[in-house]
């Protein structure tokens, strides 16, 4: 059912499609808990899709799985054409924590993942780079600082630009603003979708929160656990840019709740 | 402004403090007075002590004779005496017995904490070894290498050895899912992933053990000239014992000391310099 569901796509974000999973199950050897079933996925480029469900229902395995950093039990994943067999240098990640090194300063994280693919000399023209990404995020100023000196938002920040210094076509995000207060969370999520649009990067965010991906994306996808699969995929057609006063119109509310209403079912099972 | 509510009896004004934090006396004084005053304590309590004859002066010297003593050893290091020959002796042991543990330790260290052969083959001897007594080896490695100063540098690596393999494999456990994750994302190496990422995570936990390593090589090296004979410190102090020269037994142990800190010194301020971002637990110790 979950398949079928994956690929009615009336009034998705047109653009080519950028990852493709097939079929994706996922059975954690270890403690044979399986963690996904059947999970049958399609992101177009530009768009930006959210998932949600309980604690415990997979999604970060999913993320996981997409980001090549573990192999799928069963099924594929296709990611600009290539399947995804490993890391790789166009999907670009974020977690909860920031993970910003302490012995390095702002510009040097941000620079890191190019001093680890193409050596120091590489990063160091990348300097330029981050310097004009730490500026977009608002961090001007703060190039040269450790980042226990940053507060928690900086540092969230500053991690959103050692994501995009590879330039990465895919942004996983799994659960990036939620060790945030409310008020810098929202605006960080203004922010993401700001920047999601003028790279054009295809993003995946795993939340707890319906109003944020109510918000943000263009396609929810509610999983529900035990096996963890796709319940629905809910499409969100508010209009873009998307601001934080929309969350206040009736069309928000009404999704917001059926979603709610999604998730609640998941649960009574 | 205030929570007590005004009702003109009570007229409660900026002034009318009611409750405000109590600045405890000992924060209020440095540190360098505090500890003047134990130092003081200390030295009035073994002066009453020694001049009630309470002790008898062979088992314990009078603070007066101590100095006095002190002022003799010092002029000898100083003069370059033999006294000088022989710390320089244990310093040479020391030293080279710091090294060797270092080298030794860091190696094993990484073995065990970085790989899984290591830890599951090789950790569970080094526990083994951990938990003997390591003095019992002196004989043995007199017996192997003799007399000299090998002997006691092997005794010093052997005791610092263990607390500088622990540090270094906790060191190598001490990152978290997040920070190996994101290394994975990178497309990291495995290389990369230890000298990028584990062993400088992981600088606290290492010079953690190398400090105690830098207390164990004192003992190791002394223990060694008890047990091995030689002509190093240790046996400087062994010969005035045995003559019941406590004023000299006193003096000398107060020499080795100043090498055992200055040892210990240069570990830390090397780990203040590498290890800049810690803050935190250093913090309240250095006043
Ligand atoms: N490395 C692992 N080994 C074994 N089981 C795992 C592993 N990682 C996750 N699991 C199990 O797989 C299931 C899904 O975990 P996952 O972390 O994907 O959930 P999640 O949806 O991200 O949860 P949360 O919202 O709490 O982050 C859970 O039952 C979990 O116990
Ligand atoms: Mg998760």
């Amino acid at each position: 059912m979950s398949a079928v569901l994956a690929h009615d796509y009336s009034g998705a974000p047109v653009g080519a499609p950028v990852y493709e999973l097939t079929h994706v199950s996922k059975t954690y050897a270890r403690n044979s808990v399986i963690a996904l079933e059947d999970v049958s996925l399609t992101l177009r480029k530009g768009s930006f899709t959210s998932v949600i469900g309980s604690s415990g229902c997979g999604k970060s395995t999913l993320l996981k799985i997409m980001a090549g950093l573990i192999p799928p039990s069963k099924g594929r994943v296709i990611l600009q054409e290539q399947p995804v067999t490993g890391p790789r240098r166009d999907i670009g990640m974020m977690f909860q924590q920031a993970t910003l090194f302490p012995w390095k300063t702002a510009v040097e994280n941000i620079v890191l993942p190019i001093e680890i693919r193409d050596g120091k000399a590489a990063a160091k023209k990348a300097l330029d780079k981050a310097y004009e990404l730490l500026d977009i995020v608002g961090l001007k100023g703060f190039e040269n600082v450790y980042p226990n000196e940053l507060s928690g938002g900086m540092a969230q920040r500053a991690s959103i630009c050692r994501m995009l210094i590879t330039e990465p076509a895919v942004l996983l995000l799994d659960e990036p603003f939620s060790a945030l207060d409310e008020l810098s969370r929202d605006m960080m999520n203004m922010e993401l979708q700001r920047i999601c649009r003028e790279q054009n990067a295809t993003a995946f965010l795993v939340t707890h929160s319906i109003q944020e991906a109510v918000i943000l994306s263009d396609e929810i996808v509610v999983m529900k656990p035990r096996p963890g699969r796709i319940a629905e995929i809910v499409e969100v057609d508010l209009p873009r840019p998307r601001t934080l006063d929309m969350m206040t119109t009736p069309k928000f509310g009404e999704i917001v709740d059926h979603i709610r209403g999604q998730l609640d079912k998941g649960e009574d099972m | 402004m205030t929570d007590v509510p005004n009702n003109g009896s009570y007229n409660a004004s900026l002034e009318d403090t009611v409750w405000v934090e109590e600045v405890a006396f000992i924060d209020s004084v440095p540190r360098w007075i505090a500890m003047t005053f134990v130092f003081l304590v200390f030295i009035g309590t073994w002066q009453l002590v020694t001049s009630l004859g309470m002790v008898s002066p062979i088992i314990l010297p009078t603070p007066w004779e101590t100095l006095q003593d002190m002022i003799f050893v010092g002029k000898n290091l100083l003069t370059g005496g033999y006294m000088l020959g022989s710390l320089w002796i244990t310093i040479k042991e020391v030293i080279y017995g710091f090294a060797l543990a270092i080298a030794i330790g860091f190696s094993l260290g990484v073995l065990v904490g970085e790989t899984a052969f290591g830890e599951k083959a090789v950790m569970p001897y080094l526990v083994a070894i951990d938990t003997m007594p390591k003095v019992a080896f002196a004989p043995l490695f007199v017996a192997w290498l003799g007399f000299g100063i090998e002997s006691k540098v092997a005794l010093a690596a052997f005791i610092a050895t263990f607390p500088i393999v622990v540090g270094t494999a906790a060191g190598l456990h001490a990152a978290d899912d997040n920070a190996r994750m994101l290394f994975k994302t990178m497309g990291a190496s495995r290389w990369q992933t230890l000298v990028k990422m584990k062993l400088p995570t992981g600088l606290p936990q290492i010079f953690t053990g190398l400090k105690i390593g830098a207390v164990g090589v004192m003992a190791g090296a002394i223990t060694g000239e008890f047990l091995g004979g030689g002509k190093g410190f240790g046996e400087l102090i062994r010969v005035a014992a045995s003559q019941l020269n406590t004023p000299r037994v006193f003096s000398l142990i107060l020499y080795l000391s100043f090498v055992g800190l200055a040892l210990y010194l240069m570990v830390q301020w090397t780990q203040r310099r590498l290890v800049f971002w810690q803050k935190e637990t250093v913090g309240r110790y250095d006043g």
